[in-house]
């Protein structure tokens, strides 16, 4: 269950919205941002918040790339694959980072720190290759300091609070 | 320059340098002095061509919304730019949002419109602080709200948060998205122009378009067009440089300036050891051009008329050593992951397209392979929407101009550009 307070928050978001799932995305990101994913209770809420059935919000959660249906760990690594990174880095950087952790790219590492995932382009082409961690963009990576962001960000995790 | 004119650098300008520097005195003087259909005529004559792929003319959109059906009309700011290859309403937005709001209110102004939405990507959040702060400051400057400038018109915009797809970009689409649905796309007609976001008349235009109309109430029509640098175009355009040039970077320049000049004037020419080979004029779905076209203006029609489409103006330049079979590929595989998945021709199609282009790159491909790619090019054109037509933009021009290639992946069954 989401606090009483965010709850209240959310609810004022969908009555200012023109109709309630206007504010459909809002209110997934709002619970995603609680729960760390789009949990099946969190669907369940939205769809209540929203005035929906579980089954239209499902239809819009599975639409986004970064609403997340499955667990994901506490940052996600969004790599992006198209074509301004993909010509300065080709494919090896995601391969690169994927060895670095340890897993295949689409999995969490065993930590629970990170989800590693490609993405499309993250508007930052003139500054190729891109990568975001959480909601943050990191520029003209290479493999190495690629690396050290990463590790960088686990240090954040696991020294602070979400 | 006119889109960067109130730029700073390394940091956001502050709504007092952006009125210091002449901004809000276009809406001030469209209000006071002006009809909405004068707005609109200047606009219309001033030749401003739509900067968010597709080069419709901004004026004549605004004209096809009806003006006598009952209930709202709408305006969506389109700022969800996915396009690979294209950064410029980010950057724009991260150093002046005030344009961009100007812009819209004047559009609004014009079309009648009382609320406008700009719908924004993920990924985007530094623009979309400055947008919402810049909100607020107009609001309590008494330029965006009820009675703007004392004038009667009202007129909000708000902020629409989206969480990354890129068919959400296809109008239509974004409407679905904006209300809370899926965003597939939305057949056609109806043209949102008469029935679009929850059935109102709507019109969709790009951050860059919107964000040139100040000026161009401001200094007139006939001062914008001058500002290109051939005589059958209109003013500037935000060019995004990226690829394997020395500096890459998002320039404002005249349109029609010539693409070589493009890249050696704004970017340093090509990085070290490189040569230039080809590019992608205007984001990941314009066929390529070669280095016969470097003295080619960069204007819609020019670029057109050289059989590509000068798109956003996302410039992606590959170098000698660019296997262009593996563009393609690659460019291929973010249509086919990004196809919405609402009409087979999109569906099927796509990733059938990619294994195709896997079989050239791994040796396999065939003479026949060679003609049904051709083939393809032809059938996607039936799809729903724009973005498998699209999507089969490069291919066209690898067929076009780099087929020798190709064939070179089948007789030597392999990749020629592969280490060994
Ligand atoms: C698949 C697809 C994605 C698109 N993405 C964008 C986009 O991100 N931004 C944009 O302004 N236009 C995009 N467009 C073009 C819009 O449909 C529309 O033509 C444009 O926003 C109109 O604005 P303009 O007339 O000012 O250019 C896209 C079109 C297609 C088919
Ligand atoms: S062409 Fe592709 S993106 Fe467009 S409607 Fe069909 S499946 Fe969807
Ligand atoms: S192509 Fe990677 S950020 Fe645009």
């Amino acid at each position: 269950m989401i606090p009483e307070t965010l709850k209240n928050e959310l609810l004022t978001r969908v009555a200012h919205a023109v109709t309630p799932r206007e504010a459909a995305v809002d209110v997934m990101n709002a619970l995603q941002a609680h729960y760390g994913w789009l949990t099946d209770a969190a669907v369940v809420e939205a769809a209540g918040l929203l005035g929906l059935s579980t089954l239209q919000v499902e239809e819009l959660a599975t639409f986004y790339e970064m609403i997340y249906r499955r667990p994901v760990g506490k940052k996600v690594i969004h790599v992006c694959d198209s074509i301004s990174c993909w010509a300065l880095a080709g494919e090896s950087l995601l391969e690169r980072i994927a060895g670095h952790l340890g897993i295949k790219v689409g999995e969490t590492t065993a930590d629970g720190c990170f989800t590693l995932l490609p993405c499309c382009c993250l508007g930052n082409c003139t500054e190729a290759p891109t990568m975001m961690i959480g909601t943050a963009i990191h520029n003209r990576l290479t493999p190495q300091t690629a690396l050290v962001c990463i590790e960088g960000e686990r240090k954040s995790i696991e020294g602070g609070p979400r | 320059m006119l889109l960067f004119r109130h730029n700073r650098h390394g940091r956001v300008t502050t709504f007092s340098e952006y009125r210091q520097g002449g901004g809000f005195v276009a809406l001030t003087k469209a209000l006071q002095e002006m009809t909405p259909l004068q707005v609109q005529q200047t606009v219309i004559d001033s030749g401003l061509r739509g900067r968010g792929g597709a080069g419709f003319p901004t004026g004549k959109k605004w004209s096809f919304v009806p003006r006598d059906l009952p209930g709202p009309r709408w305006l969506i700011c389109n700022c969800d730019e996915m396009e690979p290859g294209t950064c410029k309403d980010r950057i724009l937005l991260e150093a002046n949002p005030y344009s961009l709001i100007e812009g819209i209110v004047l559009a609004c102004y014009a079309i009648g419109v009382r609320h406008a939405f700009i719908f924004i990507r993920r990924g985007y959040e530094q623009a979309a602080a400055n947008l919402q702060l810049a909100l607020a400051e107009a609001k309590a400057a008494g330029l965006l709200g009820t009675n703007i400038n004392g004038s009667g018109f009202d007129c909000d915009i708000e902020l629409h948060l989206s969480a990354g797809r890129y068919i959400c970009g296809e109008e239509t689409a974004l409407m679905n998205a904006l209300e809370g649905r899926r965003a597939n796309p939305r057949v056609k007609p109806p043209f949102p122009a008469v029935k679009g976001l929850w059935g109102g008349p709507t019109v969709v235009n790009n951050v860059e378009s919107l964000a040139n109309i100040p000026d161009i109430i401001m200094h007139g029509a006939a001062w914008f067009r001058a500002l290109a640098r051939i005589a059958t175009a209109a003013g500037t355009k935000l060019f995004c440089v990226s690829g394997h040039v020395r500096q890459p970077a998002c320039v404002e320049l005249p349109l029609g300036v010539e693409l070589g000049e493009l890249i050696d004037g704004s970017c340093g020419g090509m990085r070290p050891g490189s040569r230039f080979k080809a590019c992608l004029p205007g984001g990941a779905s314009t066929p390529f051009l070669t280095a016969e076209h470097l003295n080619l203006p960069l204007d819609f029609d020019t670029v057109a008329a050289a059989g590509s489409r000068l798109g956003t103006g996302g410039v992606v330049v590959f170098d000698q050593d660019t296997c262009m079979v593996a563009a393609t590929l690659n460019l291929i595989r973010f249509y086919a992951r990004e196809s919405c998945g609402w009409c087979t021709p999109c569906r099927e199609g796509l990733p059938f397209v990619v294994r195709l282009l896997e079989k050239f790159e791994a040796g396999e491909g065939s003479e026949e392979h060679i003609a049904i790619l051709r083939e393809h090019v032809k059938y996607l054109n039936y799809a729903f929407c724009a973005l498998a037509p699209g999507a089969m933009g490069p291919v066209e021009g690898l067929l076009r101009h780099f087929e020798d290639e190709l064939r070179e992946h089948v007789i030597s069954r392999k990749c020629p550009f592969q280490k060994p």
